[in-house]
């Protein structure tokens, strides 16, 4: 019986489907996990008020402290395991639940986060008057809103602080977009400018031409900036007046009242108050604050998008370099080389250069492109700028040409396979009309073989975009102060460093302050990784679908 | 029959060629202009000979026939003519092939040169991945004609010379890959015509096409004979004795017997020949 049913090939069958199953369920669930753990990070959460009272059996009229909090994890913990703590409780049971806080307010009480033990907190309820600031530093804000001041005088207190708080802030947000504007972009190019003519004036200088023209004509430039600059330098101190005016009192959870400017306030808003709709548009701005701004105290808080923008520009730069280079390896394999047990030995290394672990790229690429070509470039053309470097640091260029090495075996094989896949009658054809083999090539085979140069380039972005060791020993850090693409001339800075998701997630679920704070952001970044390296691929696969669309009927 | 008969025979039969000369000569090609000679051609595969002392004499504007069982050598020949097996590794040649009494061997020969003057038709239908117009005009880009108002003309032209132009004319943008077997292969003998060869070497051009295809391609085959030197490889021996002013029968890589078409089927001086027509072979 069992022997039939073995010979019936069914449990075959069952196998192989159970193993797809399971790889399955697999990376549903990874995905499911990193998408629920990353996601609900942004929600806002209701904020408790409690009471703390620690009753133990010795002291028997013991102090409450109020606490505020938003509850973000909780566990069991065996009495046992209290005990032996120093935490005697007496319980029916043989667990208690331990809450972990969210407390904020690091600037008083040193720590974000804090465990409570269950039993010993009484009258939870949830205030709507409880205000939670986002801050530009120290972390979040949990309280009562006291009052506004503006000027130093009181404008608006109680009941109508919060009113008071809500216009002032838009105000002082468009207040800092300004000031960002100026510092970020105006200054920073005054800045940009007055480098590079220091640098020229270096440069006259070594090259022995620093006649007193030239320089005076540097020196008058240097000048037009400088004036500019004290400009700008006005209009800040404006700005900065009436940006750091208003300040709110506020009370925290022991009752202190402490005075916050609003200058140091990115967002306030009371969550016990909000209803659904307020809470799901609340997230949708957190969301996008997450995708689209900048790093806030050392990556814990605020957005990750110079590390989507770098990992981006790095991968598409990437895929500039490595298509072609592998490409026309490749054509020279399969259509010229003679086949031998030459070209035999080459393909088997290319194809071993794919295994090799990618941090021996790193090393290589620290090694020869970063001290060997870029110092030979820094002192070819920028002796003025040393002994800084400018291209003899990791950079996002070294970085790109290290995984185009690394990815460059992947585009070969391809490319050799669809060169192979196209029938030799069109070849014949096309040589039968007069053409020559490089013709045949460039406006035959070449144009045929495009989907397969473009499966190769999509295999290519999937492993570039996935590496991280090799990075971070050729260019990428874990802040850094530009992107590589802005306004100044020449507009691409491929010398600078830049930000990375996969390092980024590496930097903050390891090298952060305050575990707490950064775990879910360590998810929330994985899964816009992951989105990243899906569109990148989908829209690969989209335009080599199209290519191929038009050759399908050859295939068969 | 033995190999060493048979081998004699044909030296026989060349010898005759050479030592009888223009008698023999203008016997088979009664006043006939040769377009094509071979000379004691042999040809090998690295060791495996596939063509034994071929003489051989193709007149200008009409059309000849190659016939013969699989693997006699008939699209080796063929192949010889605009050096196609140039491309085969191992291959060698000896002897000589005259086109327009110039050797298309010697070694200053533009390949390129000559295959745009010597075009070619293979058995299956290999349209380039592009638009109908883009495979006629692709000789002519190569070149490095870019009027557009020559090419339209060019195209138009070759279209209706390989009797496709009315079924395609409203659809010369698109690819040619969603035409038919026969249409596709009428659309090859356009784009070889459209560079003007002086011969078209038909490799089995109707073996993958359906009857009435086949029919279309044989008319095209008789009104093409006017201005072309055609050269066709067929298995088909009715086809050959439809279309064809002259054939030959090759056998074992050698060519037994050239002659007027009418007299091979009805009258073959070999016995070979005989065997072959009527089917106890082959």
């Amino acid at each position: 019986m069992i022997k039939k049913w073995f010979k019936s090939g069914d449990p075959w069958i069952w196998l192989n489907a159970a193993a797809v199953s399971a790889s399955l369920i697999i990376v549903l669930g990874l995905l499911a996990l990193i998408a629920v753990k990353g996601l609900s990070h942004f929600w806002p959460k209701s904020v408790m008020q409690a009471q703390y009272v620690q009753a133990t059996a010795t002291n028997s009229n013991p102090e409450s402290l109020r606490i505020i909090g938003e509850v973000h994890n909780q566990e069991e913990v065996t009495l046992e395991a209290l005990h032996g703590m120093g935490v005697h409780l007496e319980l029916d049971a043989l667990t208690a639940t331990r809450i972990l806080l969210k407390t904020g307010n690091r600037d008083i009480s040193g720590a974000d986060f804090k465990w409570m033990l269950q039993p010993y907190l009484k009258d939870e309820q949830y205030p709507e008057n409880i205000v939670v600031l986002e801050r530009r530093e120290w972390g979040n804000f949990y309280g009562f809103l006291k009052s506004v001041k503006s000027d130093n005088k009181t404008v608006a207190s109680e009941d109508t602080a919060w009113q008071e708080l809500e216009t002032q802030l838009e105000r002082a947000e468009l207040i800092y977009k300004q000031i960002r504007e100026i510092e970020k972009d105006d200054i920073g190019s005054i800045n940009y400018g007055m480098e590079q003519i220091r640098l020229g004036k270096r440069r006259l200088e070594l090259e022995k031409e620093d006649t007193p023209e030239r320089i005076q004509k540097l020196d008058l430039e240097r000048k037009q900036l400088e004036k500019e600059y004290a400009v700008l330098e006005q209009d800040l101190k404006k700005l900065y007046k009436k940006f750091n005016r208003d300040s709110i009192i506020a009370e925290t959870m022991s009752g202190q009242q402490i005075e916050i400017p609003l200058s140091k306030i990115v967002r306030a808003y009371r969550p016990n108050s909000l209803n659904i709709f307020q809470k799901i548009i609340l997230y949708f701005e957190k969301l996008w604050e997450f995708v689209a701004d900048e790093p806030r105290e050392a990556n814990t808080e605020g957005g990750i998008f110079p590390a989507i923008f770098g990992t981006v520009m790095m991968v598409l730069l990437m895929s500039v370099l490595v298509t072609p280079f592998g490409v026309i390896a490749a054509v020279y394999l399969r259509e010229y080389a003679k086949q031998g047990a030459f070209t035999r030995t080459i393909r088997i290394a290319v194809n071993n250069l794919a295994g090799v672990p990618s941090i021996v790229y790193g090393v290589f690429g620290l090694g020869f492109f970063v001290y060997f070509l870029g110092g030979n470039l820094d002192q070819l053309f920028y002796p003025e700028a040393l002994p800084s470097p400018t291209f003899g640091t990791p950079g996002i260029l070294w970085s790109s040409l290290t995984l185009a090495i690394l990815t460059v075996p992947v585009v070969i094989v391809a490319t050799e396979e669809g060169l192979s896949r196209i029938p030799r009658s069109i070849r014949e054809g096309s040589l039968a009309l007069g053409a020559t083999k490089a013709e045949t090539l460039w406006r035959t085979i070449l144009p045929m073989a495009t989907p397969s140069m473009m499966t190769g380039m999509i295999l290519a972005i999937a492993r570039a975009a996935g590496e991280v060791a090799p990075l971070m020993l050729v260019g990428v850090v874990k802040l850094a102060p530009s992107l590589p693409l802005d306004t100044n001339a020449p507009f691409f800075h491929l010398e600078r460093k830049f930000m990375h998701l996969g390092f980024h997630i590496y930097d903050v679920g390891f090298q952060s302050p305050n575990v707490e704070a950064a775990r879910p952001l360590v998810y929330a970044t994985a899964l816009l990784l992951i989105a990243v390296i899906v569109l990148l691929n989908l829209s690969a696969i989209y335009i080599r679908n199209r290519l191929r669309e038009q050759y399908r009927s050859l295939e068969s | 029959m033995t190999t060493n008969t048979n081998t004699t025979e044909t030296k026989t039969h060349a010898v005759n060629l050479k030592s009888l000369g223009r008698e023999q000569r203008s016997n088979v090609l009664k006043n006939e202009t040769t377009c094509i000679s071979t000379d004691n051609l042999n040809l090998f595969y690295a060791e495996k000979q596939a063509l034994q002392n071929v003489n051989l004499s193709i007149p200008e504007k009409k059309v000849s026939a190659f016939i013969g069982p699989s693997g006699c050598g008939k699209s080796t020949l063929l192949r010889c003519f605009n050096r196609m097996n140039d491309l085969v590794d191992g291959c060698r040649i000896e002897g000589k092939i005259n086109i327009d009494g110039s050797n298309i061997y010697e070694k200053n020969v533009d390949v390129s040169e000559l295959r745009r003057r010597v075009g070619m038709v293979f058995q299956k239908p290999n349209p380039f991945p592009k638009t109908i117009y883009e495979n006629v005009a692709y000789g002519l880009r190569l070149q490095g004609v870019k009027s557009r108002r020559v090419l339209d003309e060019v195209v138009e032209k070759s279209l209706r010379g390989a009797a496709l132009w009315d079924e395609v004319k409203d659809r010369l943008h698109e690819s040619a890959l969603g035409m038919s077997g026969g249409q596709q292969q009428r659309l090859v003998i356009a784009r070889a015509i459209a560079i003007e060869p002086e011969v078209l070497l038909l490799d089995e051009p109707a073996s993958a096409l359906d009857p009435i295809s086949t029919l279309k391609i044989e008319e095209l085959i008789s009104e093409l004979k006017d201005r072309y030197t055609i050269v066709i490889v067929t298995h088909n021996m009715q086809q050959a004795a439809r279309v064809s002013d002259y054939t030959a029968f090759m056998y074992m890589g050698e060519m037994i017997e050239f002659d007027n078409t009418d007299k091979i089927f009805t009258n073959p001086s070999k016995k070979q020949t005989e065997d072959y027509i009527t089917g106890r072979y082959g």
